[in-house]
């Protein structure tokens, strides 16, 4: 989307908001995890942890699956409490489709907004016009053609969706690997199959041809959903994950400090089992979670997005 | 010559690949080992209280500290220039630097993320006219020792003399990322500066 870009050499006045300043944030959060936190309580334990980010939310995933009713944007003064209380950049979820949570957001000063599939979608078409802001967004996606259709929006960093708040990690690994055996595949193709490969994947030719020139996407892809243990997010980062975001895996589980300050370690040094192993000892009780085969179709928040 | 990238969180790949189109060998570097056998490093961009804990609990930050004292040439660039500080302002009370450059560094000096910005800074010793910056979340330079060069400030905007870019002996530090923009010439510049100190050593 270079024509997003501005140009260097138009002005010389600093320009704020660009795809560089929104993608580049991303960049630096790579190697790192980002992780789901409801107080500022929690958000210390983070930073302590050594999180490169912390996700404000109003329940993690886990509690809006078990209480159900409608998952909204935090109350502004969580939001504030939160940045009041870490050094580390401070995201925040918007309802997808919800450019009003997003506006209120950006004006609160948060560092990223993740447009979710985990609160309750405000817009069964549309999806956020990311363009139209200076905060930079995250959106999820199961494939391809999803990622590419949030980066065609303006999304400046793409995770895999996951099922979030159930610990089981298998969701994950099927996105990460559908969206990287997906971009392989665009790599192997012929230029002049690109154009049928574009309408397969229901994405913008533009975007397709620039996948399939580089091997990667044109943003920096994280994983997400269901990830609840060292081995986990160091299994995501193998697969080809840039970065880690925990949302229930932490704090619903039995030590929350210990495990987040595993999980860490285990994204920093993911190829080395016995880095893997050693962190892995003695962190007490993981989450309980629950098979997504388990969920009913209607109601995998993954399913949420389109 | 082989330069390292600091890998333990951040922007490592982008050096790795600007390194590489300078003409030297780069590899990661995680562990002390993996220190021993480069000649030069460089420290990306990321969060650097995760980079400080993280080199703290994987034994890296005493080796790095050696290195350095002894004359080893680092760029830092955003959290690199903050690991190459003395001192740090609004840092977490735990963080650990590499008091390599006798500087004041203050983190995400600039504001948050909607603050960061792309604009043009002069860099003495750098020719070719302003460099394209890119500022995220960056720290700027509050005040250097008489033997710290000063070689950039950020010239428009509300930050307009800031010092964004500082050398001293071996050791170069930047607020903003050339690693992300494409433009070689602060890479090369460091490369020729861990050149030259080869060659003094002998």
């Amino acid at each position: 989307m270079s024509e997003q870009t501005p140009s260097s050499t138009s002005s010389n006045a600093p320009v704020t908001g660009s795809a560089r300043v929104k993608r580049g944030m991303a960049e630096m959060l790579k190697g790192g995890v980002i992780m789901d936190v409801v107080t500022p309580e929690q958000a210390k334990i983070a930073e302590d942890a050594g999180a490169v980010a912390v996700m404000a939310l109003e329940r993690v995933p886990a509690d809006i699956r078990a209480q159900g009713g409608v998952s909204r944007m935090s109350d502004p003064d969580m939001i504030d409490g939160i940045i009041n209380t870490v050094s580390i950049p401070v995201m925040a979820k918007a309802r997808i489709g919800h450019f009003v949570e997003a506006q209120v957001l950006q004006s609160l000063g948060v560092d990223y907004v993740d447009e979710s599939e985990v609160l309750t979608p405000a817009d069964f078409e549309n999806h956020i016009d990311k363009w139209a802001f200076t905060v930079p967004f995250v959106c999820g996606a199961t494939n391809l053609g999803e990622a590419l259709r949030r980066i065609n929006e303006g999304a400046a960093m793409i995770r895999s969706k996951g099922e979030a708040g159930t610990g089981d990690v298998s969701n994950a690994t099927t996105h990460m690997r559908k969206i990287r055996q997906e971009i392989r595949r665009l790599t192997s193709l012929p230029e002049d199959e690109l154009y049928v490969a574009a309408k397969e994947l229901q994405a913008p030719y533009e975007l397709v041809k620039e996948v399939a020139a580089t091997g990667k996407l044109p943003v920096v892809l994280f994983t997400a959903g269901g990830i609840a243990t060292p081995a986990d997010a160091a299994m995501m980062m193998q697969l080809g994950a840039e970065g880690v975001f925990v949302g229930s895996g932490i704090f619903k589980s039995g030590n929350p400090a210990q495990r987040a300050a595993a999980i860490v370690k285990a994204t920093t040094f993911y190829d080395d089992p016995d880095v893997i192993a050693k962190v892995s000892r003695g962190l007490g009780e993981a989450m309980v979670g629950i098979n997504v085969d388990d969920i009913p179709v209607p109601h995998r928040l993954a399913e949420r997005g389109w | 010559m082989i330069i390292g990238v600091l890998a333990l969180q951040g922007d490592v790949r982008e050096h790795l690949n600007a390194l590489a189109e300078c003409d030297v060998v780069a590899r990661p570097v995680r562990r002390p080992e993996e220190l021993d056998s480069v000649d030069a490093l460089v420290i990306p961009g990321g969060e650097s209280t995760t980079m400080s804990k993280l080199a703290i609990e994987f034994g890296v930050l005493e080796p790095l500290r050696k290195r350095v004292a002894g004359g080893m040439p680092v760029y830092g660039s955003c959290a690199g220039m903050i690991m190459l500080a003395t001192d740090v302002v609004d840092g977490r009370p735990d963080q650990q630097t590499l008091a390599g450059i006798d500087m004041v560094v203050r983190r995400n000096a600039f504001g948050r993320q909607v603050d960061s910005f792309e604009g043009p800074v002069e860099i003495a010793g750098i020719d070719g006219g302003p460099f394209h910056a890119v500022f995220i979340r960056a720290p700027w330079v509050e005040s250097v020792a008489a033997d710290v060069e000063v070689l950039g400030r950020v010239t428009e905007g509300p930050a307009a003399g800031r010092i964004v870019a500082v050398r001293q002996r071996n050791l170069l530090a930047t607020a903003f990322h050339p690693e992300l923009t494409g433009d070689l010439r602060v890479h090369r510049f460091f490369v020729e500066m861990a050149r030259a100190a080869e060659t003094t050593e002998g």
